[in-house]
């Protein structure tokens, strides 16, 4: 992590050029410190990344291709070892481009340009957003033409393989009016011991009226690392759903960004994290409303074991003029330990007039009566707690409206929750 | 009709908003015989600890706090740039007759007897106060506690008495509930305090009229620092209420208090404040309460002036089952940000907390909330619940709110709830149908998104509160 990026030959200078800035960028900017707002609550000495390396040669693939499984209908699937290509295959309407990035720098460069990494990283993961602008070398671009509808979702599955490496998965979609297209991702580790480091990067622009669903899915080792840094852009009419499953890693930090750039447009932002053992998850949101008529909800649910830690804030802001918003956000921790610890910043920001915004946050744990009839009903307190908080977080997921996906998130849930019930990891 | 179309205050409306704040807007010549004169600097500390003949310790706790104070950055990572112009240089941090407060009202100076006269103090105290201490500039002008009190133990004096002549009382709590690097603001207030009330409620005593305490600025560039301590024995019961006024100078004021209530075992204490300061006063206040077992501490708390109040009461519960509240209201007109919010810090089993909170920003005003909820994980049985809601009148007013909530082990259980809107056009509409102005209906929709906590505040300051609002709606419609 201490050298600055090598120009590719192969990628257009434009992009060499921006790698070069993001990397003076990157030593510009101070590392994160206990007092900065952004980072309160957080764990700044995990922020340390001395040690990790790039992958050295390509990890052999062939184990990792079997275990890369997921959806059965799928229309097109990806499947990358420490940011390197390792399968293809795709099924897809005429004029959709669905490439690995470093193919499409060259192939679509100008496209790309047009929309690579436009918007200033602003929940404070700055520096390491220029890190990964620095470093990536690879990734998906996803461009959905007008009017075309994608059937089934695409899938990507990005491997981390190796001892203490370091990947930066760069995800960008752009969709145009009245497309449609759903994204998934995985996003895992290809040992359960050697720790990792991914700082990931999606990037998600919906045209006009078009629907924009991503799906991301953190379940690394639990000793490694992650950064995961969300912007999505609603034109008038768009809608779109952005979703985090967090089963993996020690220590996750996800930023999720949603710009209500056009009047009417809606945004879902949804997370469940199930945290036990000592992980730790840091989400920070905005919900920023720019143009008036919007709407956003959020819904964010956390289940803690062990001595875990999960930090929430929120925030949404409403800009002056962006009125008649509509604009939600909740947060919910179920606290399953006597040593967890959920801390919450629902925030608000409102500078417009006929706005309705409220916000919500809870941390509570399983009452003693629930537990009672599901006792009373034969089942053991063990095995009542585990249904209940299995309930609570699948709860989100149906508000992704598609049951082969539900499926495939509750196979993830479920064996979370099955390594907690057997003593954990 | 539409009430967002009254996008920028016309000449009228501002007189309107305006009314309110002329009850305290007038002034009296200086006549200062003490002056620390401008600025601060460790001569400042020495020249107020001379003056108040301050013991050794205190005068190394004074100078220790200077430190502290130009140590520490101003927090403006979080809190509003408008921090920034305060100029601590301009400042008068001393001023005082050198008299000593007066303990009938004959004897207080003509002028200042007017100034209290005029915010009607002496008919407040014969009509229901049990105690009242009119603070003037830097030191009390007069206090007054009614006879049988002083029979059953209770003390009611300022602070510079409550230390020479209760030493014993008074120093093991100064400066324990809020320590002097708790933030800038309590640095500075420790360096260069002078004034305010020191309380002491015997075991038991149980007060039935309020204790009251006047804070008046007089003079120009003058920063009031005045410093409260509250200590409920055992069992003991009191209210105390305070109001501040300043008159409307060229230059902006500080205030920079620091109030420590301590509520032993079973006590309580509430303490209510309607703050009016000029919209010129930076206030910028640290209080906070500690609460041992089974003991209550309640902050009402009424934001109406100052141009930026920076205030979030606190409760530490150190004692099983105590419990502490926060109830507040905000209201911010154009040129106003009432920053304002709750610190509850569960230390202890079974401990309960509650917030509620409701602001209104009218025209340009902005307010905050800004919260903060910490269960650590030994405990058990914890329980918070806050709400805060806003009210925008305007389509350019603002409001924020930030709260915190951090919540260990799983025997606790938090809510939180905020909401943002406006009144509907709805009710305006049913209401103007019914023959009501758009003011009127305005005013009325108002008083009712707050009334549920109007009714916390004594009945006087119900009536006053509900007036107040309904001048500063007036205008701001139409």
């Amino acid at each position: 992590m201490t050298t600055s990026p090598s120009a590719t030959a192969a990628f257009p200078a434009w992009f060499t050029t921006r790698q070069q800035a993001a990397w003076g960028r990157y030593l510009a900017i101070p590392t994160p410190k206990r007092g900065d707002e952004s980072w309160r609550f957080s764990n700044i000495k995990q922020l340390d990344f001395t040690g990790f390396t790039r992958g050295s040669g390509a990890p052999s693939a062939t184990g990792l291709l079997a275990r890369s499984t997921g959806l059965e209908a799928t229309s097109a699937k990806f499947v990358f070892i420490n940011e390197i290509l390792a399968h293809a295959e795709s099924e897809l309407p005429a004029g959709v481009i669905c490439l690995p990035l470093a193919e499409a720098l060259v192939s679509h460069s100008e496209l790309v340009e047009a929309h690579f990494m436009q918007q200033e990283t602003r929940l404070g993961s700055a520096k390491f957003a220029a890190l990964h602008e620095a470093s990536l070398t690879n990734g998906m671009f996803i461009h959905v033409p007008n009017d075309v509808e994608i059937p089934h979702p695409i899938e990507i599955h990005h491997w981390l393989a190796g001892d203490n490496t370091v990947i930066f998965p760069h995800t960008l979609v752009v969709t145009g009016t009245h497309a449609k297209v759903r994204v998934v991702e995985m996003f895992r580790s290809a040992d359960e011991l050697q720790p990792g480091l991914a700082i990931a990067f999606n990037d998600l622009a919906a045209g006009p009226g078009s629907k924009l669903d991503y799906v991301a899915i953190q379940a690394f080792n639990e000793v490694s690392r992650v950064i995961q840094i969300n912007e999505t852009a609603a034109a008038r009419d768009a809608s779109t759903t952005g979703f985090i499953l967090n089963t993996g890693a020690a220590w996750a930090r996800n930023e999720s960004l949603s710009r209500l750039e056009g009047a009417g447009s809606r945004s879902d932002m949804l997370a469940v994290s199930i945290a036990a053992a000592a992980q730790e998850y840091d989400q920070r949101t905005f919900q920023h409303h720019v143009s008036p008529g919007a709407f956003s909800d959020l819904l964010y649910k956390n289940s803690l074991y062990d001595f875990s830690t999960t930090i929430f804030s929120g925030l949404i802001s409403v800009d002056e003029g962006a009125h008649h918003t509509d604009a939600y956000q909740t947060c919910r921790n179920l606290l399953m330990s006597d040593t967890c610890e959920a801390n919450s910043m629902p925030g608000l920001e409102i500078n417009a007039d006929q706005v309705k915004c409220s916000h919500g946050s809870t941390s509570s744990q399983i009452s003693e009566e629930e537990i009672f009839y599901l006792r009373a009903r034969g089942i053991d307190p063990a095995a009542a707690r585990q249904l209940i908080a299995r309930g609570f977080s699948i709860e989100v997921l149906a508000r992704l409206g598609d049951a082969a996906l539900e499926a495939l998130v509750i196979g993830f849930i479920d064996a979370k929750f099955a390594s907690i019930a057997n003593g954990g990891s | 009709m539409s009430y967002q179309a009254s996008a920028t205050l016309d000449a009228e409306t501002h007189d309107a908003i305006s009314i309110d704040r002329s009850k305290g807007d007038f002034t009296f010549p200086e006549r200062n015989k003490l002056d620390a004169g401008r600025g601060l600097t460790s001569k400042t500390v020495d020249y107020i600890s001379d003056v108040k003949n301050d013991p050794q310790w205190l005068r190394d706790f004074r100078h220790r706090a200077l430190q502290v104070f130009l140590d520490k950055p101003m927090p403006t990572h979080w809190a509003s740039p408008d921090l920034n112009n305060i100029n601590f240089d301009e400042i008068r941090y001393y001023l005082s007759d050198g008299e000593k407060p007066k303990r009938s009202w004959d004897e207080v100076p003509d002028d200042i007897k007017r100034t209290f006269d005029r915010l009607g103090i002496p008919q407040q105290e014969r009509a229901f106060l049990a105690g009242v201490e009119a603070q003037y500039d830097s030191e009390a002008a007069y206090s007054n506690v009614k006879e049988e009190l002083t029979k059953q133990g209770v003390i009611f004096v300022n602070s510079t008495e409550g230390l020479h002549q209760h030493e014993e009382v008074f120093r093991p709590w100064f400066g324990k509930v809020i320590p002097t690097s708790d933030n800038k603001f309590s640095a500075l207030n420790s360096a260069v305090f002078s004034g305010g009330s020191f309380i002491y409620i015997p075991k038991g005593v149980k007060l039935k009229q309020p204790l009251q305490a006047y804070f008046r600025i007089n003079s120009e560039n003058f920063g009031q620092f005045e410093r409260t301590l509250i200590i409920a024995d055992e069992g003991a019961e009191l209210m105390y209420m305070e109001g501040c006024t300043a008159p409307k100078f060229e230059t902006a004021t500080l205030h920079s208090a620091v109030v420590e209530l301590v509520a032993l075992k079973g006590a309580k204490i509430q303490y209510v404040t309607v703050q009016n300061w000029s919209s010129n006063v930076f206030n910028l206040v640290t209080k906070r309460g500690i609460a041992m077992e089974d003991a209550e501490v309640r902050w009402i708390d009424c934001n109406i002036g100052s141009r930026l109040t920076i205030k979030y009461p606190g409760v530490i519960m150190k004692g099983r089952r105590a419990r502490g509240e926060v109830i507040s209201i905000a209201l911010a007109n154009t040129g106003q940000h009432q920053d304002t919010g709750a610190k509850m810090i569960h230390a202890a089993d079974e401990t309960t907390s509650n917030i509620v909170s409701k602001s209104i920003s009218v025209g340009k005003g902005r307010a905050t909330y800004r919260g903060q909820v910490h269960i650590p994980k030994h405990l058990k049985g914890c329980k918070n619940n806050t709400e805060c809601d806003a009210l925008l009148i305007n389509s350019n007013s603002r409001t924020d709110t930030y709260p915190a909530i951090t919540v260990k082990g799983n025997r606790h259980s938090t809510q939180h709830e905020a909401s943002v809107s406006q009144v509907s056009e709805d009710m305006l509409f049913y209401l103007m149908q019914r023959g009501l102005n758009p003011g009127q209906a305005m005013s009325l929709a108002v008083n009712g998104f707050i009334n549920d906590l109007v009714r916390e505040f004594p009945m006087e300051y119900s009536v006053e509160l509900k007036r107040l609002i309904d001048l500063e709606m007036e205008g701001s419609v139409g």
